[in-house]
């Protein structure tokens, strides 16, 4: 018998025998009305797409992520521009997408693209790594990425400055939309890795105090054009 | 005495008189809690969450077979090698041996609590591999040769300052009581150990069986480069981890978050359903999930005990517990700690030689209070105590207790026996806090009650 | 109502005041008191040890003695959760499973029965002085009592000033057998306890359970702590 028969034998075995309902022990009466529908239960979310965006600049601000509003493409381009001075960018990495070559049209900058290939050395040396992504979650002030919409694993995650290039039209109120979300656009094909970000790499291991930049990005910025 | 309840004494003595160190938990605990309360008041009925959870694990486990056959399908399905481990020894062997097989340099590793479990490091360097945490906290206690010392946050009793005099030591750095710095001079020495790997071994927080991935949460970005820059990755985790579809995560995800660390949402959760596919253009080319039995079933076949496998180890337990909070999480010593690790280690490393720590408990009922997924913790303790003295009672206790129950059931005999405790009350001065004094571990810090001049029997009596 | 009272062994020997006060409270409010004379233990020691067979040699003339009550208070939180808990998980799958159940629903503490099933919370009592209040275990998680009734009591009792400790819900430490097979813990959680309680500069700590304030009050003497410790009951038979 292979281990995998054997396990699954013996966990057969033991099934034989029921538990106990979930919560039996609880003094309080079971709660009422749909349990699966989680978004009741979960932090709620204004259903206006105002309220959205302001829900996620406020949740994402708190957990350090630097959210600016876009009016337009041009603003785009000069808003990256503009970071890209402030922080002294010599180097970034990047992958291909129609928003995100629009976003870097004027940028002049050493850059790597990962969609065929990159030198891990060359990645870890950029300054800053950019990408697309697929939603933004206003409930946690999330940014949806998968390793095909953000040019792969390492991108969105090894450079110490990850900027995000969103549309208003990516937000979504809350996590169980965001699972929708992958379950529709996905489902016969999921990429290999699908990442939930919220807020720069972080550690509270000394003295559980907060510091940034443990080994992800010291700095997140999204760009929710 | 059993060694592992003599050790867990001297531990738990020793450690109650430092209270240095019970500041050090107790402050940081307090800060924990106080974020902990505030992203729960945000949920619009943590309760009903609790109870969704709940019964989400219940179905998860109960059903176990069906949905980690769909889960290794899936993962299969794309090109993930599955392997099936009943024992440590097993998955130890299995993972050396494609470390062997890929003639691996160099390991880099984040934070796997059923790594710790079956002792995978010392393996690995047993065999001639060099294994790095990549995990801070992890990173930390690699560097002090300890275990870990809460199974969420590693490093909780130690000072800034031990930690720059231990990188000070082991990696030459320049001394700092800065925090950041001190983060910083882990991320430079790590930076290089990830691009170097050939092997990235990590844990997993929940396997997802409707679509074959597995769901790894972190604050620091380190299992997402584990998982990215090796050529092989292998992940590992107990067959009590699956849930059974991809949008339970968007009720576990928040509620680990919140319970475990006061987070509304961990810094990175990301779901792995393959090696690299085609079209992409990194991640690992071979991608390996482990799967550990270790006495899972055995806890499984104990009805009454099952929902301890609903476990998602948020930590929360121990964070509220006041045993933990004053014992600090090496006493326990062994690998889950807290009110859970006393529930579980029983079952997984034997039921007579790990009862004390089911013992250890005033069953305040804090943990039970607090669990997520509403394991009846403090209730199993009780049923532990029950199931060691039922299989091996204690000889003189056992006596003493049917002596007990003899006395109380017969009310002249109980009668004498408070006239004898008067007379034992008038000598008691002589011989308290001696060896001879029968109530010596409660005389030792604390003064017995006085009886009353009147018990209330009697008292009652004169009222007629 | 006749009311069935359970004097654990404790307090019949060192707090009979505890018990007295819960007689002169119900008597005062019109209600007949039942008090069984042979019963002095609910069986908890035994049943935490792990002996539930010795457990059930005491918890059955228990059982068999108040299962036709009215209602039962019980004059302690643990012994309270002793009887209306875990009689139930004791006595499951045998022919007393029923009583046990039955039982259950009759049971309170003493707080919970003055609040919730009277409806009473003004007994007209009067005590002058600052106190704190230690939230025991069983009645807040066991019994289900929660941390209202005992406050409800509390703000009605004149002149008192009630503050609240920072660790009022966080366990005492006694935990009945708990307490000499672990006394280091034990006394460990004692002392973050009385310390809490010495910040707030309250004169007694009140709780509804004696036998957390025994423990409390001997690490008080012992470490010389100016600590007094009172049951509830007492403070409301006071006028």
């Amino acid at each position: 018998m292979s281990e995998r028969e054997a396990i699954l034998s013996r966990i057969r075995e033991a099934l034989k025998v029921s538990a106990p309902h979930p919560g039996a022990h609880d003094h309080n009466e079971p709660p009422a009305g749909d349990l699966r529908n989680f978004s009741k239960w979960l932090p709620a979310v204004g259903a206006s797409q105002a309220e959205q965006i302001a829900l996620f600049r406020a949740n994402s601000t708190e957990l350090r992520t630097d959210f600016r509003l876009i009016d337009s493409m041009s603003h785009m381009v000069s808003e990256i521009a503009s970071i890209s001075g402030k922080e002294n960018w010599q180097k970034i990495a990047r992958h291909r997408g129609a928003l995100i070559d629009d976003a870097l049209s004027m940028l002049d900058l050493p850059s790597i693209t990962t969609d065929d290939g990159y030198d891990v050395n060359a990645l870890e040396s950029s300054d800053a790594g950019i990408t697309e992504c697929d939603a933004l979650i206003a409930q946690t002030g999330t940014v949806l990425v998968t390793s095909r919409s953000a040019g792969g694993r390492a991108l969105s995650v090894l450079p110490p400055h990850h900027v995000v290039i969103a549309r208003r039209d990516q937000l979504l109120p809350d996590l169980p939309s965001a699972f929708a979300l992958l379950k529709k656009k996905y489902a016969d094909s999921y990429p290999s890795m699908i990442s939930l970000i919220t807020g720069p790499s972080r550690t509270g291991d000394i003295e559980r105090i907060l510091v940034l930049g443990a080994h992800g990005p010291k700095k997140l910025t999204v760009l929710c054009y | 005495m059993i060694p592992f309840f003599k050790e867990f004494k001297q531990q738990a003595t020793r450690l109650t008189h430092d209270l240095r160190h019970r500041g050090l938990i107790q402050t940081a605990l307090k800060k924990y809690e106080i974020s902990r309360d505030a992203k729960k008041s945000r949920f619009q009925s943590w309760e009903t969450a609790r109870q969704a959870a709940a019964e989400t694990k219940w179905e998860a486990i109960n059903h176990l077979d069906k949905y980690l056959v769909e889960f290794a399908q899936k993962l299969e399905a794309r090109g993930t090698h599955v392997h099936w481990a009943s024992t440590a020894e097993q998955a130890r062997d299995i993972i050396v041996k494609i470390v062997r097989d890929k003639k691996a340099r160099s390991i880099i590793k984040s934070k796997a609590m059923t790594a710790e479990e079956i002792h995978l490091n010392d393996a690995l360097e047993h065999a001639g591999f060099e294994v790095v945490e990549s995990d801070l906290g992890e990173y930390i206690v690699q560097l002090r040769h300890e275990a870990p010392y809460h199974i969420v946050f590693p490093a909780m009793h130690l000072t800034r300052g031990e930690i720059s005099a231990l990188f000070q030591r082991e990696l030459g750095s320049a001394p700092t009581d800065n925090p950041e710095e001190l983060t910083m001079i882990a991320r430079r020495a790590l930076r290089g150990k990830y691009i170097a790997a050939d092997i990235g071994i990590t844990g997993v927080n929940f396997a997802i069986a409707e679509t074959g991935m597995i769901s790894i949460t972190e604050n620091e970005g380190n299992a997402r480069l584990t998982a990215a820059l090796p050529k092989t990755m292998i992940s590992l985790l107990g067959i009590e981890k699956v849930l059974p579809r991809l949008e339970d995560l968007a009720l576990f995800l928040p509620m680990l978050a919140t319970a475990g660390a006061g987070q509304a949402l961990t810094g990175y959760n990301t779901m792995y359903g393959g090696p690299r596919q085609p079209g992409e253009c990194d991640g690992p080319e071979e991608f390996h999930v482990v799967l550990l039995d270790n006495k899972r079933t055995h806890l499984l076949a104990d009805a009454e005990q099952r929902d301890a496998l609903h476990c998602i180890r948020c930590g929360a337990c121990l964070n509220v517990c006041p045993i933990y909070k004053n014992v600090g999480g090496h006493t326990y010593g062994t690998t889950y700690q807290g009110p859970i690790g006393s529930v579980i280690t029983p079952h997984l490393r034997g039921l007579q030689d790990w009862k004390h720590l089911s013992s250890a408990s005033s069953l305040c009922g804090a943990c039970t209070e607090t669990c997520p997924v509403k394991i009846n913790l403090h209730h199993h303790l009780l049923q532990n105590r029950r199931n060691a003295m039922a299989e091996k009672p204690v000889w003189w206790e056992k006596l003493a207790f049917k002596g007990f129950a003899f006395v109380v059931n017969r009310p002249r005999l109980y009668d004498l026996g408070k006239k004898l405790a008067r007379i034992g009350q008038a000598f008691h001065p002589l011989i308290k806090g001696t060896a001879f004094d029968p109530a010596r571990s409660w005389t030792q810090t604390r003064e017995l009650p006085e009886l009353a001049p009147q018990s209330f029997h009697e008292l009652w009596k004169e009222r007629k | 109502m006749k009311v069935t009272l359970f004097i654990p062994c404790f307090v019949d020997a060192c707090y009979p005041k505890v018990g007295l006060s819960i007689v002169q409270i119900l008597e005062r409010l019109g209600h007949t008191i039942d008090f069984p004379e042979e019963l002095a233990c609910c069986g908890q020691p035994a049943f935490n040890s792990g002996y539930w067979d010795e457990a059930r040699a005491v918890a059955l003339p228990v059982l068999n003695r108040l299962r036709d009550s009215e209602a039962v208070v019980i004059a302690s939180g643990s012994c309270g959760a002793m009887i209306k808990v875990f009689y139930k998980e004791l006595f499951e799958k045998t022919e007393h499973t029923q009583a046990a159940n039955e039982l259950s629903s009759k049971c309170y503490e003493f707080s919970d029965f003055l609040v919730n099933k009277l409806g009473v919370t003004d007994l007209g009592a009067r005590f002058p002085h600052k106190v704190t209040i230690h939230d025991g275990c069983h009645g807040l998680r066991e019994l289900g009592t929660g941390k209202e009734p005992p406050r409800k009591l509390l703000a009605s009792v004149r002149d008192l000033e009630l503050i609240e400790m920072s660790e009022a819900e966080t366990c005492c430490g006694f935990g009945g057998t708990f307490a000499a097979k672990f006394p280091m813990i034990s006394t460990a959680m004692g002392e973050v306890k009385c310390a809490s309680a010495l910040e707030t500069r309250a004169d007694y700590i009140v709780s509804n359970d004696s036998s957390c304030l025994m423990h409390i009050q001997g690490l008080a003497d012992r470490q010389g702590k100016p600590i007094r410790t009172i049951h509830l009951a007492e403070i409301l038979a006071e006028s």
